[in-house]
């Protein structure tokens, strides 16, 4: 990989991580799970509040059923003195694009961004139901899981994938999640199993769509020089681009991702081996388009955390996914990896970023 | 450093009560079309998107972005969507602003908006619970206390709600338009919240508002004159704690001070000519006077009794008839920031101020603890003595 002297000073590298477990329900308040990431976030750096010049946040106040309710995620974030500080109504992936963005003006040196999200209180069906257009699709009743129904439908339909293929996409995750702390889902199941198990939106099954969880997760970046100082083992953001596709199912191809594969040429995926991918796989046939719009090789781990469909605490997940590469790259266990965020019904938009270690 | 940017675009929507007439994509489309024409640029030449309005929960549709991405052309392209409560109108340029400052995208489109006759403001305002007190009974308090400290005579409110409202004549876009309106009718609307009236609080409006920012080297592509974004700044604290002063918000006094500084401002009431400051409720004028120390303490109201902040005053405010007049809340921010590049464009139709160079654009949120604030002006690097 790169060496240190080709780095610019308008790099940013991830610096530092926290998660919280993907609860079931967590009882406390959402700021509780906030705080917690942003304590450890910062002892893990060795810093205090006030050394973060920038931070920015994402949520939805939907998921707790109040207007504003990001305004008190600030105080686990500590805005006192006053912060320099923003929020997307997104997942925290999002927020991740704009404080990436925001290093690189070059006057700021260190950003913090927050994924949260307390699902456990609303019903996720209905509340992303009203994500749908609300004169001709949300009439219609559509949730994303049933545009996921529609579109497992299609790509089985097309012969791009079987029930068993997709059953093994579940199975895997589960495996993995078995080695990862925070993981939800704590079984493990046979594809024999998961086959067995009756249609939940056919040809989905329960298992395939993820469990929504309550959970928080945080990052620090850091332009080059910072970046050095604050770890030995800085993971390089060498792309990150977003994309997003029509709102209307009837103009897109639900068996591909054209969205992905936009963001995969604006981030540079191509540029070198993917060792590892991370990908927001919320309904289990997903991650094979996924990997055929990334074109990811046999040799990519794919979601070794086990992905959302061990543990989904929206609005943090992504932010998860990114943490997940970045901890197997500053830990040596790869050298280039790619992390993916989706957000609306059937993959309508998608994040990557790609990440790579290295002095 | 930061790449200069520019507002080479502006496009807003008629503000009414109810636009019956359009639907949400029809509204925001409106908007983005005008900043198109003015910007003379197409879709075609938009490398992102960003989105700003105020909770989903106003007209019932979360993470608009995924429904609105077609109507805004940003199909195949980033669309970024921004959150900040009332202050996000103004975030959402800065966010816009970053996006291009960055030196990854060239031309951005930003667009905010909020359709009030889908919902109730009110009850969102109110944290989505029904008797709830709103903004306006958040902030009365408040204003009492600085009337209290500043020992203002309480016609300084009527003053501004005439104003402004004299103000919004002059601008087609415009809301409120009350032509008859004077001190003593003001004086004689009914008390919402003491010490505000009726006519002293700002209106629930439809409506949107859009900008084209492009970097430097595509500046010369749009033939109508630039507003140069010199510096931008935002601060957050506390929604509340014993002792945090309410009247006189540190965040707020943080985020001029770091604006100033950035720009090169030491003298802001003399080297800026004209501000677009959020005022939702006509204390809020002189409150922000010395809020954002353009005034020192206490002296605020004096600015507003004495017709410096008319529009032939010497640092006129809210020319456009302010928030006073048009409150599209997502918008209200997106809209102080671009009349205030309307103004050093020179583009400001009737209410223009003459020779505008330099021009503040401010919005705040929630507990008046979020700020966000930009200065614009007709010069890349203007000179201030």
């Amino acid at each position: 990989m790169s060496g240190s002297a080709e780095r610019h000073e308008n790099d940013i590298a991830v610096v530092g991580f926290a998660q919280t477990d993907a609860h079931v329900r967590y009882d406390g308040p959402e700021v509780v799970l906030i705080m917690e990431c942003v304590n450890a976030l910062l002892a893990d750096a060795g810093i205090e509040r006030s050394d973060v010049d920038f931070t920015i946040a994402g949520s939805c106040d939907y998921l707790s059923g109040m207007p504003f309710a990001f305004v008190s995620n600030v105080d686990g974030m500590g805005a006192w003195p006053p912060v320099y500080e923003s929020h997307v109504e997104m997942d925290g992936a999002w927020a991740l694009f704009e404080a990436w963005l925001r290093l690189q003006t070059g006057d700021i040196d260190v950003a913090m961004v927050v994924g949260s999200g307390k699902s456990s209180p609303c019903n996720s069906r209905e509340v992303f139901h009203l994500q749908a257009d609300p004169y001709v699709v949300a009439p219609l009743g559509i949730d994303p899981d049933a545009m996921a129904g529609i579109a497992a439908r299609s790509l089985i339909d097309s012969h791009k994938a079987t029930e068993t293929e997709i059953a093994e996409v579940v199975a895997r995750s589960y495996a993995s999640a078995a080695s990862n702390p925070h993981a939800q889902i704590r079984t493990t199941a046979t594809v024999e199993e998961l086959l067995a198990a009756p249609y939940d939106m056919a040809p989905l099954r329960a298992h395939d769509v993820s469990p929504k969880a309550d959970g928080a997760a945080a990052l620090l970046i850091a332009r080059r020089d910072r970046a050095r100082e604050l770890t030995d083992s800085p993971v390089w953001i060498t792309g990150l681009d977003h994309r997003i596709e029509s709102h209307h199912a009837g103009l897109r191809d639900l068996t591909d991702s054209a969205s992905t594969r936009l963001a995969a040429a604006g981030s540079g995926v191509a540029d070198g081996a993917v060792d590892v991918a991370e990908l927001h796989v919320t309904h289990a046939h997903e991650e094979i388009i996924l990997r055929s719009a990334l074109n990811l090789a046999d040799s990519t781990i794919v979601n070794p955390s086990g992905g959302p469909l061990a543990g989904d605490p929206v609005m943090a997940t992504g932010v998860v996914r990114v943490i997940e590469v970045a901890r197997r790259i500053a830990a040596g266990e790869a050298s280039r990896g790619v992390a993916h965020a989706s957000s609306g019904a059937a993959l309508q938009q998608n994040l990557l970023c790609v990440m790579e270690g290295g002095a | 450093m930061a790449r200069p940017c520019a507002v080479v675009g502006i496009g807003q929507t008629k503000y009414k009560r109810r636009r019956d007439d359009l639907s949400l994509d029809g509204l925001v489309r409106e908007a983005a079309l005008r900043a198109l024409d003015d910007a003379e640029v197409g879709f075609a030449d938009i490398d992102a998107v960003v989105l700003g309005k105020a909770p989903d929960a106003l007209e019932g549709v979360i993470m608009p972005e995924l429904s609105l991405a077609d109507a805004l052309g940003a199909v195949g392209k980033p669309i970024h969507r921004v959150h900040t409560a009332g202050s996000v109108g103004a975030s959402t340029a800065i966010s816009a602003a970053v996006l291009v400052e960055s030196g990854r995208y060239d031309t951005v489109l930003t667009v905010t908006y909020e359709k009030q006759s889908e919902g109730n403001a009110t009850w969102a305002l109110s944290g989505g619970k029904s008797g709830g007190q709103g903004a306006g009974g958040t902030f009365a308090p408040w204003i009492r206390e600085y009337i209290r400290r500043s020992g203002a005579p309480e016609h300084i409110g009527w003053q501004v709600a005439v104003k402004d409202r004299q103000n919004a004549l002059k601008n087609q876009y415009a809301h409120l338009q009350l032509a008859d309106i004077s001190i003593e009718s003001v004086k004689e609307s009914p008390m919402l919240w003491d010490p505000l009236h009726f006519l002293e609080s700002c209106p629930s409006s439809d409506g949107a508002a859009a900008m084209v920012l492009s970097s430097q080297d595509l500046v010369s592509r749009s033939p109508n004159p630039p507003a140069w974004v010199l510096g931008h700044a935002k601060r957050t604290e506390f929604s509340s704690f014993p002792g945090r002063d309410t009247v006189k918000p540190q965040a707020g006094v943080d985020c001029a001070e770091a604006l100033y500084k950035e720009v090169g401002i030491t003298d802001p009431r003399r080297q800026i000519d004209t501000a677009e400051l959020y005022v939702p409720f006509s204390w809020y004028e002189p409150m922000w006077l010395e809020g954002h120390l353009i005034a020192p303490d206490g002296e605020g109201w004096k600015m507003t009794d004495e017709g410096a902040t008319a529009l032939d005053g010497d640092f006129p405010v809210n020319c456009s008839g302010g928030v006073l007049s048009s409150n599209p809340i997502g918008a209200s921010g997106m809209i102080r920031c671009l009349e205030a590049a309307n103004q050093v464009r020179g583009t400001a139709g009737d209410y223009q101020v003459d020779g505008a160079r330099v021009a503040l654009g401010h919005a705040y949120g929630g507990a008046a603890q979020y700020f966000a604030m930009w200065i614009v002006s007709s010069e890349l690097d203007p000179a201030f003595s």
